[in-house]
């Protein structure tokens, strides 16, 4: 998940087009196919941007194997571990708008693969399995990113993976999508405020 | 201990509606929003405020509200601890100041207030370094049922702006008529207090309502919303109206008074044939137990608010020259 | 009447500075010289230096002995006086227990003359215990030194009590000062009854309260024709009957004290209790027409109604917490910070009501800047400026209504009956 600054910065620079993001989703479908038993797979995307991903990844799945698992949609904002303000101070991030969260099926024997845009420090993916568990218990949980920048904070990786793209922590990563931002794309933006949890 | 009087690190309260700009408010509409989801999950609870202390002082009889705010504590994870005014040294004659002192040694997060005095709550925000929301103190302010009752219009209606409220009965006594009347403003709709002479305190028109002793100025409210004819708040022989027979008389939400479309509401807890006659409470038309749910989520949605979003500059400094 | 302090050597000083002494018409530099407490000598002087006035005069102050000596003892609500440029002030009888008999006065008067500072006269009840139905007696009370009656803390209800405490008060010469409240209209409120009260529900009770009440007493004045002195007005409608009064040539003066000056019921917001009092603070038209009774006289005499209180008495909840705030320490800055500066009344005319006027009304001696006389002198630094906290008070009470405020001008210097009492 990144926080966005909308419009581009002068000295942004694209690690991958939309083709490249194009080809990066289609290997990611194409493992997903291979490696699992579809008909117990679910797709939850991570608002915000991983719902349209995993939106996309269901339709190239249904491509290549006929099967369409089903979509949701979590908003892991009162999961988040860092939102709270400690004596006075400012939160640590702005107070995130609290978008949908959907998950219009039962858990149970589902591998439930959590689909995101970025991963950074793991601190989303970790929120966003507690917010998962509270709908249920499903039979394994693994974990799609169009990006992997690295610096993780906590044990978690990523069962597949789109571009592995290491980063500086005082860079920051932009994913765009034509479902949010009306252009595919990831560009690298360097320096400035460490704003970025992933 | 550090003097009191010099300003404590500046944080948020809820202590009145006009702690609250209309966007607070539409945020914190919003977050209920989003919390109701959580409602209809079989797994309730959110881990939001895990690890956090929210103590209850309540030192007014009051079931449903210490439970919905008790509730909404829990349910997002949060400790909770409820003092009531009846069995704790408060009895003993221990004065609120010291209660606060006490509470404070525990460093709540956030402490809830309800008290028969008016500024109860400041006094608390006062002693200790907690965030203070107001459940009701006298006749002054009841931030949260203003901002449920906010909620509860908007889910049956869809929108607040340009809406008409008629506010009908025991005004003077009303904190929960006061806050209304200022969060209705807030978001752009208007109010009507319509009550007998008596009961409406001369000069609350300045607060930007119309008022009116004719029950009939109800009929194009969007809205009818009946206080709670408050009988403990007269002092013994004080009669603001003749008799409740004949406040039901000229007052009384009946269902000849309610015309199609209109909802009607009601804080709680309701003196059925009093202010509100039973048929127009049991139908169809009347938002009561709506208000109920709305309550615990525009609570949890509160005390979220108050731990996750920082005071804005411009108050922080205010605060600090205070 | 007497005013007793504790007596000493006058002393010997000089000032100089600029010399205001309104109702002498003095307005220049001048050096004054006093030995053995009078003044001695007057020379053309620097203007340059401090300014010097009169001191001033308070006739209504709560110096809560005996009985409540946790709030204020002579010693200290006469310090307190003196740190606010006071010469002389008068108490008032409404302590535990109550100054209704010679007994209760002769020991108070004895206990001043140990213990207070500055000199201080003793107001007798107008009624037993001020319970309002029977007369004191007042001869007695008068040749024990009492310097006026008043039942104030409350007003005396009774109409047909008031009419016989005026006319049997005539043997004494001495005046009734009156708190004048109507209590049928003035039950269960805190506050001014207006928009205010309205919207914070705070229970309130409007001007026609004090107002029926000073006509009724002013009428009853006349009737009898003895003078009386109109306590703390607070409302418009307090000083139209004033000045009807006083058209009519009724012998009245009335006081106005600082904090009602200054501030009007929008303060009240803020729930503090140390903005609550009786009477309460009004609306601003209110205190608009206090403003232009003082300049114009028909308010003669500001007086702080100086009322301490214990902390564990105000630091509860607005509603639950006692009427009154103290002043003495504050008066003159207050006034010249919120009156003076901003151009809404003369410095004269403040300096005149804080100290000639009071004293006329009660029949004590005003303060004069002239050979002969007793040095009673208020030194004032008018660019000074300071805050207002707990612990710069002498009075051994903190609620004060203006805790924490920044104030321009300050008393560095009081000399009181001969003595300096004060210095800053």
């Amino acid at each position: 998940m990144t926080t966005h600054v909308p419009g581009r910065a002068a000295d942004a620079k694209t690690l991958l087009d939309g083709e490249a993001v194009a080809r990066a989703l289609s290997r990611i479908a194409h493992e997903i196919v291979e490696r699992t038993e579809l008909d117990e797979v679910a797709l939850v995307g991570i608002q915000t941007r991983g719902v349209p991903l995993a939106h996309r990844l269901r339709r190239l799945v249904e491509e290549r194997s006929g099967v369409a698992p089903p979509v949701g949609a979590l908003d892991i904002t009162f999961h988040r571990d860092d939102v709270h303000v400690r004596d006075g101070r400012r939160p640590l991030d702005r107070q995130p708008e609290v978008r949908e969260t959907r998950v219009p099926f039962s858990l149970e024997g589902l591998t439930v693969i959590l689909v995101d845009d970025v991963l950074y420090t793991g601190r989303t993916i970790r929120a966003a399995i507690d917010a998962l568990l509270d709908f249920g218990r499903p039979a394994r949980v693994q974990l799609a990113v169009l990006v992997d920048r690295g610096h993780r904070e906590l044990p978690i990786r990523p069962d597949y993976v789109g571009k592995n793209l290491p980063t500086g922590r005082d860079e920051r990563i932009q994913v765009e999508l034509v479902e949010v931002d009306e252009v595919d794309q990831v560009l690298l933006v360097g320096g400035g405020e460490e704003n970025e949890r992933g | 201990m550090a003097d009191p009087r010099v300003p404590a690190l500046p944080r948020r309260h809820l202590l009145a509606v006009a702690d609250l700009s209309r966007d607070d408010v539409e945020r914190i509409l919003g977050t209920a929003r989003s919390l109701a989801g959580s409602l209809d999950r079989e797994m309730k609870k959110l881990p939001t405020l895990r690890g956090r202390t929210v103590v209850n002082l309540f030192y007014e009889a009051s079931t449903r509200t210490l439970a919905s705010f008790e509730l909404a504590a829990k349910r997002l994870s949060a400790d909770t601890m409820s003092i009531r005014s009846s069995g704790s040294s408060v009895d003993k004659g221990e004065s609120l100041k010291d209660t606060a002192l006490t509470i404070a040694a525990y460093e709540p997060d956030v402490i809830v207030v309800r008290h028969p005095s008016i500024g109860a709550p400041h006094l608390v925000a006062r002693f200790t370094q907690a965030h203070v929301v107001n459940a009701g103190d006298g006749k002054h302010q009841h931030p949260t049922q203003a901002l449920l009752d906010l909620y509860a219009m908007q889910e049956a209606l869809g929108r607040l702006e340009g809406l008409h409220v008629a506010i009908v009965g025991d005004v003077l006594h009303s904190r929960v008529a006061r806050s209304l009347v200022q969060a209705l403003s807030l978001v752009g709709a208007r109010s009507t207090l319509v009550g007998p002479p008596t009961l409406i305190p001369p000069g609350i028109d300045a607060l930007g309502c119309e008022v009116s002793t004719d029950i009939d100025a109800i009929a194009d409210a969007d809205v009818v919303y009946a206080l709670r004819m408050q009988r403990e708040r007269m002092e013994p022989g004080e009669s603001f109206v003749p008799s409740l027979r004949e406040y039901t008389a000229l007052y009384g939400i009946s269902p000849e008074r309610v015309r199609p479309g209109q909802l009607v509401m009601h804080p709680g807890p309701m003196n059925r044939g009093i202010e509100i006659d039973p048929r127009v409470a049991d139908s169809d038309a009347a938002l009561v137990v709506d208000q109920v749910r709305a309550g615990l989520v525009v609570r949890m949605a509160v005390l979220y608010d108050l731990l996750t979003v920082a005071p804005a500059p411009a108050r922080v400094e205010a605060a600090a020259l205070a | 009447m007497m005013l007793v302090c504790r007596n000493g050597q006058g002393d010997s000083l000089e000032l100089e500075g600029r010399v205001v002494a309104p109702a002498q018409g003095i307005d220049e530099g001048l050096r004054i010289a006093v030995e053995a407490g009078v003044i001695v000598r007057i020379e053309p002087g620097s203007a340059d230096g401090p300014f010097v006035a009169p001191a001033f005069v308070d006739p209504h102050v709560h110096l809560r002995t005996p009985g409540r000596e946790d709030e204020e003892t002579l010693a200290t609500g006469t310090a307190a006086a003196a740190a606010g440029g006071y010469c002389a002030l008068l108490a008032i009888p409404n302590t535990e227990p109550v100054v209704d008999s010679a007994a209760v006065l002769g020991s108070l008067v004895d206990r001043a003359r140990h213990e207070a500072v500055v000199p201080t006269g003793f107001m007798a009840a107008i009624t037993k215990g001020q319970r309002g139905d029977e007369l004191t007696e007042m001869a007695e009370l008068a040749a024990e030194g009492a310097a006026a009656f008043t039942d104030d803390g409350r007003p005396v209800e009774s109409a047909g009590i008031l009419r016989r405490a005026l006319r049997y008060g005539s043997l004494t010469g001495l005046p009734l000062a009156l708190h004048c409240e109507e209590p049928a209209l003035s039950r269960g409120g805190h506050v001014h009854e207006g928009a205010v009260s309205a919207e914070l529900g705070l229970g309130a009770y409007p001007s026609l309260a004090e107002s029926v009440m000073v006509e009724r007493d002013l009428g009853l004045a006349a009737l009898e024709e003895r003078r009386v002195h109109v306590m703390h007005v607070s409302a418009k409608e307090s000083v139209e009957a004033l000045e009807a009064a006083l058209a009519r040539e009724t012998a009245v003066t009335a006081e106005v004290t600082p904090h009602h000056l200054v501030l009007t019921d929008e303060a009240v917001r803020s729930l503090d209790p140390n903005l609550k009092m009786n009477p309460p603070l009004r609306a601003a038209d209110d205190r608009e027409s206090l403003r232009d009774a003082l300049r114009r006289g028909t308010i003669s005499c500001i007086a702080t109604d100086h009322a301490p209180h214990a902390r564990q008495e105000k630091d509860v909840p607005f509603e639950e917490a006692p009427f009154g705030v103290t002043g003495l320490e504050t008066a003159f800055a207050a006034l010249y910070t919120h009156l003076v500066l901003p151009g809404v009344v003369p410095l004269e005319t403040v300096l005149e009501r804080l100290s000639s006027g009071p004293a006329r009304a009660f029949g004590l001696e005003e303060p004069r800047i002239e050979v002969g006389a007793r040095a009673n002198l208020a030194v004032l630094d008018l660019d000074a400026e300071w805050r207002v906290t707990e612990d710069g008070f002498r009075s051994r009470s903190v609620n004060s209504w203006l805790l924490g405020e920044t104030l321009r001008g300050r008393v560095t210097r009081t000399i009181a009956d001969g003595r300096e009492v004060f210095a800053a």
